[in-house]
């Protein structure tokens, strides 16, 4: 019993470090900062920039992810195991990606 | 629990017979308990698959002969799509890890049960919601799925037919097998018995654990494709229809990037049950434990990047064709470790073929014509004379019924005692795996002749000179259909006439064969303390004592 009190003391002072280190303050700074990359990611579609709006589009949409995913999804704060579980994600994300872009970069246009 | 009464006491009567807050009916529809919940998947799944087989028995008498036969053409078309969705999304997708993933995951880890109970019953509810949704939309709307099981645009989109509802249904299921992944996932990762390291934890989980992770990661991506069809319907967004500005081979893509991983999430379980029974009745250990439980995790990874080779002639790109035929050949690699590996533990062992290991060395002829016969449709140039004929349909049923078709039957026997306390009839089950083997040869080896000659699939009418392949493949189904409903009829009947099953009747040595036949409540008195690898045989220790 007296480990479990022990444990249960430990974990309420974890949550309170957690939600010392990440107040309001840096959740509104956070949205803030994705309805900025959203304005500019319309700004930059409207500019024809041909092929080069679709790798801003990509590095754009990947800073909004970067964000949600650490703050919003406290996996800043989260224990090595979940990093590890996100980033295998992402690795199946970006494999998928590049090679469907093998076919999309290089296909033969329809005459 | 502690108030000394027999039936409430969860360490001393089997799961069947302990009474908790719910009785009759109720306490199964209510019940947390994984075994319970394992053998609701195991009723809902059998139902589904009668109906697919039924379907598929309605088809194959169409085609006995040129020309209309039992049916009209549209009623063929839907015939073969409802066959299709069925069997993938109801019977296959959540196959092996619904049923003996539930009520044997955290038997073989030293658990008492899943990580969230809860979750794992709402799992089976949206499983069930999602069923029933694909029945509503058979009659409602404008009438019965004629895609095939594909969806593909643009066709999809075109058809009056009730697709936004049955799309919507296969939606549903994918949460259903989602929240399976997540739970089999928490449960490996927290639920392990002490000493239960993962490179002791039996090959079946190592199997559920890599297909946990396929689950999670790919079906998000079906999730998201079935709806753009809705919206593409509803809305008109313009992603896949060409008249619109859209791609229809991106819909392709985003189809099989989720569809070929699916193949893994159907066979690497039935991988892991073959790695349990060949072990068992061969008395040996297992050949090469690390690599055998690596390679799931090898498969799981190579099968998400091979999705292209379902889409050699519909216009993608030169290169890509030659990477994704490339990468498809890798995938032969960590399958042919498993099979060196099964073969290695069956040398020099003391194997008895009882029904399972039948059923397994059934597996490995069948399963070898489909991986083989892969390898002709994984390279373009002869991939391309066989796309979409009958060839496909034979190379995919080998596949897909030769390992989770024919391993749910032998984990079906293997599992029988422990599940039921019962023993079923060794002779009769053994025929009727003959009959079943006969008939399954017969049934789809001719569509592999056919197609190679040009009989395209999914086509209601057929020249006179594909007429004897179609009656051989249809006698063929007629005899496979015997065999499984003597296969059936002899587990029911063993269900309540069936000698009384003892702890460990195949000489097992995973975890669940340590406990009672049916398992208690909640599995062990105490959780055992894990001290060597799943499949060691101690035999002088047993015999001497
Ligand atoms: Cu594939």
């Amino acid at each position: 019993m007296k480990d479990t009190t022990r444990d249960t003391k430990a974990l309420e002072r974890e949550l309170e470090e957690e939600l010392h280190s990440t107040g309001y303050g840096t959740y509104i700074l956070v949205w803030l900062g994705l309805i900025g990359l959203t304005a500019i990611t319309v700004t930059v579609a409207g500019l024809n920039l041909g092929s080069f709006a679709l790798i801003a589009a990509l590095i754009i949409a990947t800073v909004k992810s970067a964000l949600v995913v650490n703050y919003f999804m406290h996996i800043k704060f989260d224990t090595p195991i979940f990093k590890i579980f996100v980033t295998i994600c992402i690795i199946v994300v970006l494999t998928i990606f590049i090679i469907t872009f093998f076919d999309y970069l290089y296909r033969e246009p329809l005459i | 629990m502690a108030n000394g009464i027999l039936a409430t006491d969860p360490n001393r009567v089997s799961f069947y017979e302990y009474e908790g807050k719910h009785k009759g009916i109720l306490s199964w529809l209510l019940s947390t308990d994984h075994k319970r919940i394992g053998l609701l998947y195991l009723i809902s799944l059998l139902a589904f698959f009668a109906v697919g087989v039924t379907l598929g028995f309605l088809m194959r008498l169409e085609m006995i002969s040129p020309g209309p036969t039992i049916m009209a053409p549209n009623t063929y078309n839907s015939v073969f799509t409802l066959h299709g969705v069925i069997m993938v999304f109801l019977f296959i997708l959540p196959g092996l890890p619904a049923i003996f993933g539930n009520f044997f995951l955290p038997i073989q880890i030293g658990a008492r049960d899943v990580a969230f109970p809860r979750i794992n019953l709402l799992s089976w509810y949206l499983y069930l919601i999602g069923g029933v949704l694909a029945i509503v939309s058979l009659f409602t709307g404008g009438g019965i799925m004629d895609t095939g099981w594909t969806f593909y645009v643009p066709y999809s989109i075109r058809t009056t037919s009730n697709i936004s509802l049955s799309v919507f249904a296969a939606f549903v299921l994918g949460f259903s097998s989602i929240l399976t992944a997540v739970n089999f996932i928490t449960t490996a990762h927290r639920m392990r018995a002490p000493g239960m390291t993962f490179f002791r934890m039996p090959l079946f989980v190592w199997a559920l654990y890599s297909t946990a992770w396929i689950q999670l990661l790919a079906t998000p991506i079906l999730g998201i494709t079935l709806l753009l069809i809705i919206a593409e319907r509803m809305l008109g967004v313009g992603i896949f229809d060409p008249n619109l500005g859209g791609d229809p081979i991106l819909y392709q893509h985003m189809f099989w990037i989720y569809s070929h991983p699916a193949v893994y999430i159907m066979a690497i379980p039935a991988f892991g049950v073959v790695s349990e029974i060949i072990p068992t009745f061969s008395k040996k250990n297992i050949f090469g434990y690390t690599p055998v439980a690596i390679s799931s995790l090898a498969i799981a990874f190579v099968g998400y990047l091979v999705w292209g080779h379902h889409m050699f002639s519909s216009g993608i790109s030169d290169i890509s064709r030659l990477i994704f035929s490339l990468l498809t050949f890798l995938v032969a690699i960590p399958t042919g470790v498993k099979v060196f590996n099964w073969v290695a533990t069956m040398y020099k062992g003391s194997i008895t073929v009882k029904t399972p290991m039948l059923f397994v060395l059934f597996f490995i002829v069948i399963f070898s014509i489909g991986g083989l016969t892969g390898l002709v449709l994984g390279a373009i140039n002869t991939d391309i004379h066989v796309t979409d004929t009958y060839f496909v349909v034979g190379h995919f049923h080998y596949v897909m019924f030769g390992s989770m078709g024919i391993l749910l039957f032998a984990g079906l026997h293997y599992w029988f005692p422990k599940m039921f306390g019962r023993m079923y009839h060794e002779k009769m089950a053994q025929v009727s795996a003959w009959i079943f083997f006969v008939g399954f040869n017969l049934l789809y080896f001719p569509m592999f002749i056919m197609g190679y000659l040009g009989m395209p699939r999914r086509y209601y009418d057929y020249l006179p000179e594909f007429t004897t392949y179609h009656v051989i493949a249809t006698v063929g189904s007629w005899i496979m259909i015997t065999g499984m409903i003597i296969m059936f009829a002899n587990l029911i009947r063993s269900l309540y006439t069936g000698a009384k099953a003892t702890e460990n009747p195949w000489g097992g040595t995973t975890l669940e064969w340590k406990i009672p036949s049916p398992p208690p409540l909640e599995n062990f008195r105490e959780i055992p303390v894990i001290t060597e690898g799943p499949y060691e045989h101690h035999f002088n220790k047993e015999e001497n004592t």
